[in-house]
């Protein structure tokens, strides 16, 4: 290797400079959230960059004063359930628009790719209609069949480009070797989909998750909040009181999916980009 | 010689099963009988209800007749019923044309002196050849009713007249208009001037938002995958975090952040001596804070996309640029760039259709203010789709809503299909069979 010259030294040091601004623009936010959860004051004015004292004041206010409990673990369910759910009906679905030929199939679907175009909010007024019509209003189930039900139609797409692309040698050759229909399915081809269904699994549980909109449409009950309703509630107020309490709240909700997400980047990375690539 | 098919089809046309009774078929034939049985006597008076309500939208508005309140029609349960009852009829109808189409095939094999399957004969052979069919069903039955009738709905009420404060049920019935609505939403004084304003912003802010988060993207996954740069991972690994995090709780912090009056930024903007800037006051500086957040929060995707791409490219091909003496910004130009490009255009269009509908960053981050005066119901940065949510659930204008949804469905539609048409598993789909 050559000794760098001056001239590249210096675009050397212009780079490392640009990566330290782009950390610190990154960082910063996330530090604030995480200290103003520890800030002695209430408020968002009172909320220092660096405190003298700490406190976990706000971190025991939101399950003594609040129902923070309460909300995290509805949306647990609800998202757990959709998770579930959307899972096994998208499995379902998609291996056989996959793996079967029968009328109507073309059809269905261009017919699913249609669906998947139309902004959500256009069936937001016929979904409460429907809710309250079958008694699903303000109900958790109600929410969970909105959720996996609006999810089935895309996410339908990917797994079943995905098991297009799955040689058809492989499943034939164990069909040989006496694999009926349901082996075939559990032993071969659900764990060479595992990515792609990981990919579907994080996502329908980290969309309902993170949901407001149709959390705020079907449900009343104070008890019955999800976490992005009783969050948004906090820091929409115009003196922003609450703002320390909302930081605890956030770090608790976004601690266990970053964690997950930086621990399954290479699906989640590889799923998005199948998305593109193989719709 | 006597046609056993077409008399068969002929009977069954007549009633459900009759021809399959005359093909002596009798538990098939009684099954249909059923079928229409059924339908007559259950669903009948609710499809002619239903279609009588989707036809007229109700008549009869609410009174009050001797200081009591009676109730008129509801016209928009009227029309979630008609479009029931339609889907019904649908239903019935294919089964109808089953049943016609079975007894005649069954006829034909008699007049052939062929005999037929039995009962347990064809229940096999429709298990077998319905199994897809089946496994389909809870599905379709799911995207039927979450999505499906919704959105039928959906472009239904945008030919009406479902607004307030005139037309609201079940006060007043709601009637159909045509598309009238869409010629308010072109030429009403106040409506024009916002769907046009709000359509111009939607269309630069798409186009900013995803410009900027991939080209940021593009360069610093060269940066970092360049020779000579230390700590790679460490560097890579902060720069994903804003993707880990949950979007809305980023979102909702930076609301805080940019917060005029008590956020940290003015505060040390003023401890330094700068004057206080409106961060979401001014429309022009909201703009810029909508583009910068969604910058943060876009990026990190496409560094984490592109930095795969990258690893991807074989080493010779710079080897041989090197070689012919090419410079580092020749290399990026001539190679890189191009098969970055190739690989993530698709990517590309599907990031400028996210961003057109992003909902959540327009409305979390600011609710799509400052208000503008001259619009009607929207704010400085409202794109179409939180224009919509303001339509929708703060105005009670339930039509204009609808018609604006449709027009964004036309246009991610043809954006889609373009996108769609160019790749592969397109092509593949028509090479399978």
């Amino acid at each position: 290797m050559k000794k760098p010259t001056l001239k590249q030294k210096v675009i050397r040091g212009f780079i490392y400079f640009l990566l330290i601004c782009i950390t610190i623009n990154t960082l910063l936010p996330l530090y604030f959230v995480v200290i103003a959860s520890f800030n002695p004051g209430n408020s968002l004015f009172s909320t220092k960059m660096f405190p003298e004292t700490l406190t976990t004041k706000h971190y025991r206010d939101l399950f003594e004063k609040k129902d923070y409990a309460i909300w995290y673990m509805n949306t647990l369910k609800i998202a757990l359930c959709s998770m579930v759910l959307t899972v096994i009906l998208v499995i379902i679905t998609s291996y056989t628009l996959s793996q079967f030929r029968f009328r109507g199939r073309k059809t269905g679907l261009m017919f699913m790719l249609v669906m998947t175009m139309f902004p959500g909010f256009m069936s937001m007024i016929a979904i409460y209609l429907l809710l309250l019509q079958v008694g699903l209003l303000d109900t958790h189930l109600g929410l969970i069949l909105v959720y996996s039900g609006g999810n089935i139609a895309g996410f339908t797409w990917l797994v079943k480009g995905y098991f297009d692309g799955i040689p058809r040698s492989i499943p034939e050759a164990a069909k040989i070797d006496g694999a009926g229909n349901a082996t075939v399915f559990t032993r071969i081809m659900l764990p060479i989909s595992f990515p792609i269904i990981t990919f579907v699994a994080v996502s329908s549980f980290i969309g309902p998750w993170m949901d407001y909109i149709f959390a705020r449409l079907v449900l009343r009950t104070p008890s019955k909040k999800t976490l992005a309703i009783g969050l948004f509630e906090m820091v929409t107020g115009r003196q922003n009181t609450e703002f320390t309490m909302f930081a605890a709240g956030a770090i608790l909700v976004a601690l266990p999916v970053t964690i997950l997400y930086m621990s399954l980047q290479k699906y989640l990375i590889q799923g998005l980009s199948e998305c593109a690539s193989k719709i | 010689m006597k046609s056993n098919s077409k008399r068969a089809c002929l009977l069954s046309v007549i009633f459900m099963g009759l021809g399959q009774l005359y093909n002596r078929q009798i538990i098939k034939g009684i099954l249909f009988a059923a079928i229409e049985i059924v339908f007559i006597v259950y669903l009948l008076p609710f499809v002619r209800y239903g279609l009588w309500g989707i036809y007229t939208l109700g008549e009869t508005p609410q009174a009050f007749v001797d200081g009591k309140v009676v109730q008129g029609d509801h016209s928009i349960f009227l029309m979630v019923y008609g479009i029931i009852a339609i889907v019904l009829v649908f239903i019935f109808g294919v089964l109808y044309c089953l049943n016609c189409q079975d007894a005649y095939k069954v006829g034909k094999l008699r007049d052939n002196h062929v005999q037929p399957n039995n009962f347990l004969q064809s229940l096999k052979l429709a298990g077998e050849k319905g199994f897809p069919y089946l496994m389909l069903s809870p599905a379709a039955f799911f995207t039927l009713f979450i999505t499906v009738v919704p959105l039928v709905f959906g472009v239904l009420v945008a030919f009406t007249n479902y607004s307030s404060p005139n037309h609201i049920p079940p006060r007043k019935p709601v009637d159909w208009v045509g598309f009238r609505t869409f010629i308010d939403l072109f030429t009403l004084s106040g409506y024009k001037e916002t769907f046009f304003g709000v359509f111009g912003w939607t269309v630069i802010w798409a186009v900013l938002a995803t410009v900027s988060t991939f080209f940021s993207g593009l360069i610093f996954a060269v940066i970092l995958n360049s020779n000579g740069i230390k700590l790679k991972k460490f560097w890579r690994t902060i720069f994903i975090l804003p993707w880990a995090v949950p979007g809305y709780i980023s979102i909702l912090v930076f609301r805080n952040i940019f917060n005029a009056q008590f956020g940290p930024l003015n505060k040390w903007l003023s401890s330094i001596g700068i004057e206080k800037i409106q961060w979401f006051g001014d429309p022009a500086w909201a703009k810029i804070v909508c583009l910068f957040v969604n910058l943060w929060l876009g990026f990190p995707y496409f560094l984490a996309l592109m930095s795969g791409v990258l690893t991807g490219i074989p080493r010779d091909l710079y080897e041989a640029a090197e070689v012919e003496g090419a410079n580092p910004i020749q290399k990026f130009l001539k190679i890189t760039f191009p098969l970055v490009m190739f690989a993530t255009a698709p990517l590309l269009i599907m990031s400028f259709a996210h961003n057109f509908n992003n909902f959540n960053l327009i409305h979390f981050l600011n609710s799509g203010g400052p208000v503008n005066t001259s619009y009607k119901y929207a704010g400085h940065t409202d794109i179409l789709l939180s224009w919509i949510y303001k339509l929708t659930l703060e105005q009670n204008q339930f039509n204009k809503a609808c018609a604006v949804s449709i027009i964004i469905f036309i246009i991610i539609a043809t954006i889609s299909i373009f996108n769609f048409r160019r790749t592969r598993s397109f092509k593949e789909e028509d090479m399978i069979q």
